[in-house]
């Protein structure tokens, strides 16, 4: 059988996007943005409401025309192909099912449109109602349904054809936390299973460095990075990402010098020691720190690690860990983040040391 | 409490209309029914010749006949104004509110007199035909059930257009995409996902258009020059020209309570606040 395929072997297709562009009158959505999207990848569009990540997803879709650029699928000019003729798997937000057709129905609307025989169309549904956990509410209309069946007869819907793309706008966005949680993992488990090729729009920015082998981060129409979950969040390329991945500490530095691998420069009294992870045009740059790379201690810590004093203003407990804020002498705030388990409380106003390992901190541009 | 004084204030404000509906229609129909059974004597007996006079099982009939028609073309006529409507440019959504509206703006009268100065045998159709040598004898477009039926359609598509276009505003919209991205034709969506996302609206549109035709008197009265009576027709007859109040008074109790059964069965397919759209 050459067409019956099975799970892991999907045809996964690899797309790249070259200077696509994209304007609504005088709004610019899409400023020329260039991205290769590769086999089999999960790739997440990561960004704030009107950074463009939807559009460019539309694009992908098909639904929308570019303005400018192209788009190739495995070496083929795709960017003129109406939507219905591209074949991709698509999870809309909100799930978008037929509200007139059963579970079974809904699964089994690709199948019917790509003409396959109807004990074809019996079987995969099948076996698409079983890999998604709906056995027993094939009958149901979605109306029957919670929010989180829905959402997996819309994955098993978008899946059941075997596309070689699957595309996902804000999936999850309807969901309670736990279900939320319990649908990432489903999805990242379905990834695995078809070996397709994702892409998943998002503004959470846990979720895509949860689900993603890589994250682009969108802002104003523009692609701001592109990388893996880790390297985005830990070796970010400019402030925006660096501020929309999560929390982050920020110490103004004076007389940055650069030093090979590494750039030294002043905080308050003391020399600040980082990665040089960008090349830096002034000389005018922060000291950029994640909360939980941070310590706090009595004395400073000094073997490999930068080391600045501070007073505590006060504590959020989070259960797992607990958040102290903090002021430096020249009055930055600061946010360290602590394993609850590990550490005696800090009591409020005492002067204390934060520190942190060399190779966590990074320099960005001021401003910027 | 504050629930139950908003609820009174609102009654009063419906007040006035109920005590018109009260005066004008429940009062004199409660007399209609009481002249069924008494006219000319007490009884059953006008609903017994109800059953069994010929002529009027024909005028039932017929009235039958003409509605379902009348319904049919209405829907189908709706439909395509109602698709522009909602779908069209914004030229052709004017276009169509004016198809829509105008007729609203002209009495029935003067729709029924136009109908007919179109489709007489000396009127603009027949004459055209016949002055191009398509046809040597006029056509028979009026004064017969295909004139009513013509006539009726046309007066009834406002009706049917408002609840078809509200189910047709409701679908949502990503449902029509995700159709199309799973490669589906528009043919395909047209008639798998949009139309019977829209049957709320047919089903409701077609009891008004049914429950409004089995009530015309205009139209076929003028449109069907006599020969093709229908039941409100027939009650005027035997009420005004031959002094036979009791049948006409039957007729028109089993027609209300037609009616008023029809009404019943769309309360439970569609809410009233959908036909209005």
């Amino acid at each position: 059988m050459p067409q019956s395929m099975q799970p892991g072997d999907a045809k996964a297709a690899e797309i790249k996007a070259v200077s696509i562009g994209k304007t609504f009158g005088a709004f610019h959505a899409l400023k020329n943005l260039s991205l290769d999207i590769g086999r089999g990848e999960f790739l997440t569009l990561l960004g704030p409401s009107g950074s463009g990540k939807t559009t460019f997803l539309m694009i992908l879709a098909g639904f929308t025309a570019p303005t400018t650029g192209r788009l190739v699928m495995d070496g083929k000019d795709i960017t003129d192909v109406p939507a219905e003729d591209r074949s991709y798997g698509m999870v809309f937000q909100g799930y978008a099912l037929f509200p007139h057709l059963t579970v079974e129905q809904n699964i089994a609307f690709p199948l019917k449109v790509r003409g396959r025989s109807s004990a074809d169309v019996k079987r995969k549904v099948g076996e698409m109602v079983e890999r998604v956990g709906l056995i027993g509410h094939e009958k149901k209309l979605p109306a029957k349904l919670s929010g989180g069946q829905q959402q997996r007869v819309a994955l098993a819907r978008a899946l059941v054809f075997e596309p070689s793309v699957l595309l996902l706008d804000e999936p999850f966005s309807a969901l309670d936390k736990n279900l939320r949680e319990m649908m990432q993992q489903e999805v990242k488990r379905l990834h695995q299973e078809t070996g397709t090729t994702f892409v998943f729009v998002t503004h959470d920015q846990s979720e895509a460095l949860a689900l993603s082998s890589r994250v682009a981060i969108f802002n104003h129409g523009e692609l701001l990075q592109v990388g893996k979950p880790q390297d985005v969040y830990e070796r970010p390329s400019n402030r925006f990402v660096a501020e929309f991945l999560g929390e982050i500490n920020l110490l103004p530095l004076d007389t940055v010098e650069l030093n090979g691998e590494t750039a030294a420069g002043k905080f308050e009294d003391r020399t600040i020691v980082l990665n040089k992870s960008i090349t830096l045009a002034g000389k005018k740059a922060v000291a950029a720190v994640r909360p939980e790379h941070m310590f706090i201690s009595a004395s400073p810590q000094t073997s490999d690690c930068n080391a600045i004093t501070c007073r505590v203003e006060g504590a959020t407990y989070f259960g797992a860990s607990t958040k102290y804020h903090l002021r430096t002498r020249s009055g930055t705030s600061l946010a360290v983040s602590m394993p609850t388990a590990s550490t005696s409380p800090i009591a409020p106003q005492s002067d204390v040391w934060v520190s942190w390992p060399v190779h966590q901190g990074f320099l960005l541009p001021d401003g910027g | 409490m504050i629930g139950k004084t908003i609820t009174s204030r609102k009654i009063l404000l419906l007040a006035p209309l109920l005590l018109f509906l009260g005066l004008a229609y429940v009062v004199p129909f409660l007399g209609v029914v009481r002249w069924s059974f008494t006219m000319p004597e007490v009884g059953l007996g006008q609903y017994r010749a109800l059953m069994t006079d010929p002529l009027v099982q024909s005028v039932f009939i017929r009235t039958l006949r003409i509605c379902l028609i009348v319904t049919a073309a209405v829907l189908v006529t709706a439909y395509a104004i109602a698709y522009v409507w909602v779908r069209g440019s914004s030229v052709q959504r004017m276009l169509a509110e004016f198809c829509i509206l105008v007729p609203f703006w002209i009495s029935v009268l003067t729709r029924a007199f136009g109908w007919l100065a179109m489709l007489s045998n000396r009127g603009l159709i027949n004459t055209w035909l016949q002055s191009a040598g398509v046809i040597s004898e006029p056509l028979a477009l009026a004064r017969n059930e295909l004139g009513v039926i013509i006539g009726m359609t046309h007066f009834l598509i406002p009706f049917a257009v408002f609840p078809i276009a509200s189910a047709m505003r409701s679908i949502d919209e990503r449902v029509l995409l995700a159709a199309r991205g799973m490669g589906a034709s528009r043919t395909r969506i047209f008639w798998t996902v949009f139309v019977p996302l829209t049957y709320g609206g047919l089903i409701g549109a077609a009891l008004i258009v049914f429950v409004f035709a089995l009530g015309f008197f205009v139209t076929p009265a003028i449109l069907g020059g006599g020969r093709s009576v229908m039941v409100a027709e027939l009650v005027y007859l035997r009420i005004f020209q031959s002094p036979d109040w009791g049948l006409g008074a039957a007729i028109s109790v089993v027609l209300v309570l037609f009616i008023g059964a029809l009404l019943a069965l769309m309360r439970r397919f569609i809410k009233p606040a959908h036909l209005i759209g």
